[in-house]
């Protein structure tokens, strides 16, 4: 509380003068508003700094060529909000429904600069506080037992101001372009400024270097007027439809595949760049070499010194000259301003871009430190889609959730229900809910029980990775089993080499759910809550522990999950069996059979019947219930002459077959008395 | 020599017994097949002597009947009782014949180590099976007692051969994949028709706001489309629409929460269905009464007026008692509530009121708090604070004085201040009832119940004040699934009327008052002293058992293991930790899924493909289908 004083006020410590604010975020792109909006929808004291003048600075110059990849689309044939955000990968969340991005723009690729006057708009329209034109050059830490986090965050910005805060939001994203270097690497233009006229590349020969969407969308962009274009990259082409992943390479900017295989003069080679020299001859033409040529050598010598592959290969693939070499390697996370002492180190292998943080999007190095937004795509780097916008905006929900608990001891938003509604809750969330949807195998719905499971607490997209800490980090209690429900594509489906087109690729059966590809909800049974080393332990790939039980519901050509004998019966008899109860719904008059048939009452009938809130049920519907056998009908009983009931039928008995009286009553009379 | 059965069939006409030739020969009909087999059967038990005496142990007796497959029935004879008997087994006999056999078994002869009561034996041809001695009442029971043995087997058999014909066709043999909700089975199968909603106004999140403030009083059903209670409850709510046509002041509307989840959680609408009642400028009301039509629509209909009402005048207030005032809800049956207050005690007033507001839409509730308010309750004797009821169009006013103020025991209080002495159960009332959590004394009746039961009863219940038991009955007209209770007790229906004492709440036995007694207060008082003494014999007892999952399901866990083998057990930090939680498969059904590719393969005509890639697409389902159709237990869709 007494840090809530300071707030916003200047305070003299060891000599420099600093504003305080409980929150900083540094960054207003997607990721850093979309924060702000969470921390001002709470009431938190937070400040936002953005080094340019407006929002989204880096969609004022990216991607080049003003064409994004995240789709918008307008229609789906449905109402539901949460729904639509599936297919909707621009907007932000928030409450206002002006903020929604098919708004702004019809075009299902919308163009850069309307995101950047939709992020403007998020900013202004929800009175964020921003402070723009402050680029924060250094971060440090001051130790204090008093602080949140036993340290306050320390910021300079770029005019010497200084900043203090308890908690700090980094989300200033990837900008820093990746370089390769090598010799000849000077006659290498980059991504951030070659022309994007088509014009320029007129009659030229083009080589790119890298194999992401930038250097495919570079391609697609002068494609035309090209003599050819050659790609080359370490790696082989990742298609995002075969690896299900965003952020491979998607199919509106493939147009060189189509050319490569067609043979229309461009193509594709892998090779290491590292291993690359490039030598400029007279005519300035670019001539491909191979670093090995050139030790000890000066390549100031000129190019008739230099050996090229031709000479001794004379079919060598790039022997042709370039006019132009294009780098488009993508970014990284710019550490340049973190001290030491904040150990915000790069993650390992191909997350090298990015820096090392947890499953809960807290820096490995710093408590208190969390990374939002792109730079926090190791969590899912090549899985999920925590490194776009329709991903974040769900992680970062995640993050603001966390704190809320942490600091300001508001446990993780539950809603509690009677079990008769545990089947509901999951079919509504597995239909609608976008963020389990677009952050697949990332974030979970938790469904923690209730004690004698009369009751669960539902949480909605909680990080899976810290499954293991959900009781300290959400507030709630989980001491009678719990739920986790995700979404996942089949095993073994998505990948580069894989065909994802064969033949009886989708699964049609309840009972072969667990081998469905396509991406379809998964519901995880624990009797107790996994810990760390079960985490740990985890097969691999495996996005959680061995489970007491699983259940796969069968993937769905129109991911409408709400068939009833499809979907929502085989999920049902799995719930029902893991809590060891009948789940099914009785019409009132069942309920008034087995109120005095039975000591005990299924939860539908003592939830429902019993509280007066029976389901009487329409002529027509016992009617078919009858039909069905599920029903007996009594009122063509003949009970005139006291004369048995002649419509006894077999079928009718299946309600009852489990549960009847034990001790036929006839019997009991001869067993308990002999005289 | 397949029988045509529609042109043939064969009767025994048992004319040598015939005494006066005037009248036609008693005959038998031959039910089964015109077989050969058949044939020679019928003969031979038409053959037989109607009724055999035996004077050996019952275990020993072996007849025609026995050998050909079917059961014989002792009537156990005394000697003083001997020519009744004889007559009561002749007639048995001839409702038997050609279904069992029935014999005289005189006990003077025979030393039976048998109840003294019990006056029929029924002996089964199967080897080995007990005999089982029964205290019947009458000759009805003896041949139900036959028949239903007879079904069960024929079910049996019948139940064979279908499951036989399941295992040729390799269909899933545990039916996990069948529908046994009945609700949702029931909504499934009227999913075709069409609803006549036209008088329910469908809202969005568009218009959901402007629309409330149209009419006086909204009614708002959130339900979600996929959802089986909900739409269950849509259908009741269309009839509610129908009823209330012409209504002044009550619109009807809908939201469909899988259309406008936003609007339904700002409403704070957690699960479905819910019905909320907003009204202008208040705070809207949530239904919490029985999903039926007449339950709700009499909730809408009460809701029209506050609860409780302010009555002005001592004329308004007779007239509410009467059930006169106000005039909406004169066509309106129910019980008239009415605290009268003085000036001075606004604290009781002020829980009155807030009672009012909780049970808004159950009750008519009224309230006089005038100066002449202590001139109004002297009338009924009680002095203000207190509550007056008016049943049956004010015929009987009951004043009870109110010393508890508190808002929750007031509620309580009223509540239990409706419920009636001897009330007839109801499938809509039965929940009040369980509530008071005491035993029921319950009197099942073909009908209506005489005046004499009723007046017997009622002097009973009102008898004892502070009664330990709920006595009320119950008719079978009205109740036809007291039936299905009678017979779970029972096994038959047993002579009407049949009072019965049902501990409901604490062992579940269930009495039943000796039929031949007639039902006096006097007798019924004296059977519950033995009853409590535990001199009496639980003719039933209600099962304890908890409510398992109807059906395994599929075991996911397993099949995976054997594709994915970092999954298995051992490489869990627990091993011997995997929960049995799924309860045994019926033999057979073990790995359902498991050798489903195999399957699969059979039904295809094992088209070489992967194990693990099932019939993944249209032609993969298409056998499965037919082979639905052809079971006939599933609603057809595709």
């Amino acid at each position: 509380l007494g840090l809530a004083l300071y707030a916003g006020s200047l305070c003299a410590v060891s000599g420099a003068t600093f504003v305080y604010h409980d929150y900083c975020v540094i960054g207003a792109g997607p990721a850093g508003l979309q924060a702000a909006y969470f921390l001002q929808q709470a009431g938190r004291d937070y400040i936002v700094f953005e080094r340019s003048h407006a929002p989204g600075s880096f969609f004022a110059l990216y991607p080049r060529h003003r064409k994004l990849i995240s789709i918008n689309k307008q229609y789906t044939g449905k109402s539901n909000s949460e729904f639509n955000l599936r297919h909707d990968w621009n907007s932000l969340l928030s409450h206002d429904r002006r903020l929604l991005f098919r708004r702004y723009s019809r075009d299902f690729f919308p163009n850069a600069d309307t995101m950047v006057r939709y992020l403007e708009d998020f900013a202004s329209l929800l009175k964020l506080r921003v402070q723009y034109n402050t680029a924060i050059i250094h971060v440090t830490l001051e130790e204090n037992e008093q602080a949140w986090n036993g340290h306050y965050f320390l910021l300079t910005d770029q005019d010497r101001k200084n900043y203090k805060c308890s908690s700090l939001l980094v989300a200033a994203g990837m900008w820093v372009p990746n370089v390769v270097n090598f010799p000849g690497s000077e006659y290498v233009e980059g991504y951030e400024t070659v022309s994007i006229n088509p014009e320029d590349f007129a009659g030229q020969t083009v080589l790119i270097l890298g194999r992401g969407n930038s250097a495919f969308e570079t391609a697609e962009n002068i494609l035309g007027v090209t003599n050819f274009i050659h790609m080359v990259s370490r790696s082989r082409v990742r298609l995002s439809w075969a690896t299900h992943y965003v952020g491979d390479l998607r199919a509106i900017n493939n147009g060189l595949l189509d050319t490569y295989q067609l043979k229309s003069l461009d193509g594709l080679l892998e090779g290491d760049l590292e291993d690359l020299a490039i030598v400029k001859d007279k005519k300035g033409k670019l001539h491909i070499t191979l670093r090995f040529y050139l030790e000890n050598r000066n390549i100031s010598a000129g190019i008739d010194s230099i050996t090229l592959p031709q000479d001794e290969l004379d079919n060598f693939a790039t022997r042709a000259p370039y006019d132009r070499v294009i780098r488009c390697l993508g970014w990284k996370f710019d550490f340049s301003i973190y001290n030491r002492s904040l150990r915000m180190v790069p993650g390992k292998g191909n997350i090298k871009k990015y820096p090392q943080i947890k499953p809960s999007y807290e820096s490995r190095g710093t408590r208190g430190l969390f990374v939002l937004g792109t730079a926090s795509h190791s969590v899912d780097f090549r899985k999920s889609a925590g490194g776009f916008i329709h991903g974040f905006r769900y992680t970062t929900r995640a993050v603001h959730r966390l704190l809320e608990n942490r600091h300001h001891g508001v446990p993780w938003p539950s809603t509690v229900y009677p079990i008769t509604q545990l089947t509901n809750s999951i079919i509504k969330r597995v239909n609608e809910a976008s963020g389990l949807y677009q952050m697949f195998s990332v974030l979970a719905d938790i469904i923690l029980l209730r004690e004698n499971a009369t009751a669960f607490e539902y949480l909605e997209e909680y990080p899976i990775g810290v499954l293991a800490e959900l009781e300290m980090q959400t507030g709630r209690k989980a001491r009678n089993g719990l739920f986790v429900i995700i979404m996942e594509y089949g095993r073994n489906f998505s990948g580069a080499d894989k065909d994802v087109f064969y033949y009886n690729r989708a699964v049609g059966e309840a009972q072969h759910a667990w081998q469905s590809n396509f991406l379809h909800p998964v519901i995880y049974y624990y009797k107790h809550l996994p810990t760390e080393r079960e985490m740990r332990l985890r097969p691999p790939d495996w996005p959680l522990p061995r489970p007491d039980a699983i259940h796969h519901i069968v993937e769905d050509f129109l991911t409408d999950w709400t068939a009833p004998n499809a979907h929502i019966l085989p999920l049902r008899r799995f719930l029902e069996n893991c809590l060891s109860t009948d789940l099914r719904s009785f019409f009132a008059e069942s309920c008034f059979l087995f109120a005095f048939t039975h000591q005990k009452l299924p939860p539908f009938c003592q939830q429902g019947y019993v509280r007066m809130q029976g389901l009487v049920g329409s002529q027509e519907l016992r009617h078919h219930a009858v039909q069905a056998g599920l029903l007996q009908d009594y009122t063509h009983t003949d009970f005139s002459g006291d004369r048995p009931p002649d419509s006894h039928d077999g079928s009718q008995e299946q309600l009852m077959r489990d549960h009847a009286i034990p001790v036929h009553p006839l019997q009991h009379l001869v067993n308990a008395k002999d005289e | 020599d397949d029988p045509d059965v529609s042109s043939a069939w064969l009767s025994f006409w048992h004319c040598q017994q015939a005494t006066d030739p005037a009248q036609p020969c008693r005959r038998t009909a031959l039910a089964q097949p015109l077989t050969l087999l058949n044939v020679h059967r019928h003969l031979k038990l038409m053959g037989a002597p109607l009724v055999t005496e035996v004077a050996e142990d019952p275990e020993k007796v072996s007849t025609v009947h026995l050998q050909l497959g079917l059961p014989l029935v002792f009537i156990l004879s005394q000697k003083e009782t001997y020519e009744a008997d004889r007559r009561t087994a002749e007639f048995v006999a001839w409702q038997l014949l050609g279904k069992a056999g029935v014999a005289l078994l005189s006990r003077d002869l025979v030393d039976l180590n048998v109840l003294h009561r019990s006056n029929v034996a029924l002996k089964t041809p199967e080897e080995g099976m007990p005999i089982q001695y029964l205290v019947l009442e009458d000759t009805d029971e003896v041949i139900t007692l036959v028949e239903d043995k007879s079904k069960v087997k024929q079910i049996q058999e019948d139940e064979q051969e279908e499951e036989e014909e399941e295992d040729e066709d390799e269909i899933e043999n545990n039916n996990q994949d069948i529908q046994d909700d009945q609700v949702v089975e029931a909504v499934s199968r009227d999913k075709k028709r069409e609803l006549p909603l036209e008088q329910i106004l469908v809202l969005t999140e568009e218009n959901f706001r402007s629309s409330l403030s149209e009419a006086v009083r909204t009614v708002v059903l959130f339900y979600a489309s996929w959802e089986a209670v909900s739409l269950a409850v849509l259908r009741s709510y269309s009839e509610v629409a129908a009823h209330l046509k012409g209504t002044p002041g009550v619109l009807l509307s809908r939201v469909n929460c899988w259309d406008w989840p936003g609007l339904c959680s700002q409403e704070n609408v957690t699960q479905f269905p819910t019905i909320k009642i907003y009204k202008e400028g208040q705070q809207s009301v949530t239904y919490d009464g029985m999903w039926g039509t007449e339950e709700l629509s009499s909730f809408i209909l009460l809701s029209r007026v506050s609860c409780p009402v302010k009555l002005a005048t001592m004329d308004e207030a007779e007239g509410y008692l009467r059930g006169e005032f106000p005039p909406e809800l004169s066509s309106h049956h129910h019980t008239s509530l009415l605290g009268v207050f003085s000036t001075a005690t606004s604290e009781a007033r002020e829980a009155f009121e807030e009672a009012g507001s909780i049970l808004s839409g159950h009750i008519r509730m009224g309230m006089y708090f005038e100066d002449d308010a202590l001139a109004l309750s002297q009338k009924y004797s009680v002095s203000p604070p207190a509550l007056l009821l008016g049943r049956s169009g004010g015929r009987s006013v009951e004043g009870i004085a109110l010393s508890k103020h508190s808002v929750q025991d007031m509620v309580q209080m009223i509540r239990y201040e409706l419920l009636d002495i001897f009330p007839e159960i109801t499938v809509p009332n039965l929940p009040q009832y369980l509530q008071l959590r005491k035993p029921f004394l319950i009197l099942f009746s073909a009908g209506d119940i005489s005046q004499m039961e009723s007046r017997e009863m009622l002097k009973l219940a009102k008898g004892r004040p502070q009664q330990a038991f709920v006595a009320c009955w119950l008719n079978l007209k009205k109740t036809p699934v007291g039936h299905g209770i009678l017979r779970m007790y029972f096994s038959t229906t047993p002579s009407l009327p049949v009072l019965l004492w049902v501990n409901l709440h604490a062992g579940g036995q269930v009495f039943k008052f000796p039929s031949e007694e007639p039902i006096t207060e006097m007798n019924i008082l004296s059977w519950l002293e033995k009853l409590q003494a535990g001199l009496e014999i639980p003719s039933s007892t209600l099962s304890e058992e908890d409510w398992k999952p109807p059906l395994p399901a599929y075991d996911f866990l397993q099949m995976m293991e054997p594709s994915v083998p970092e999954l298995s057990p051992q490489t869990s930090p627990h091993p011997g930790d995997t929960p049995e939680q799924h309860p045994p498969k019926s033999p057979g059904g073990d790995a359902a899924g498991g050798d489903g590719a195999i399957r699969e393969e059979a039904s295809q005509g094992s088209t070489a493909e992967e194990v693990g890639s099932p019939g993944r697409d249209l032609r993969g389902t298409a056998p499965r289908l037919a082979a639905r159709d052809k079971q006939g237990r599933r609603h057809s869709e595709l």
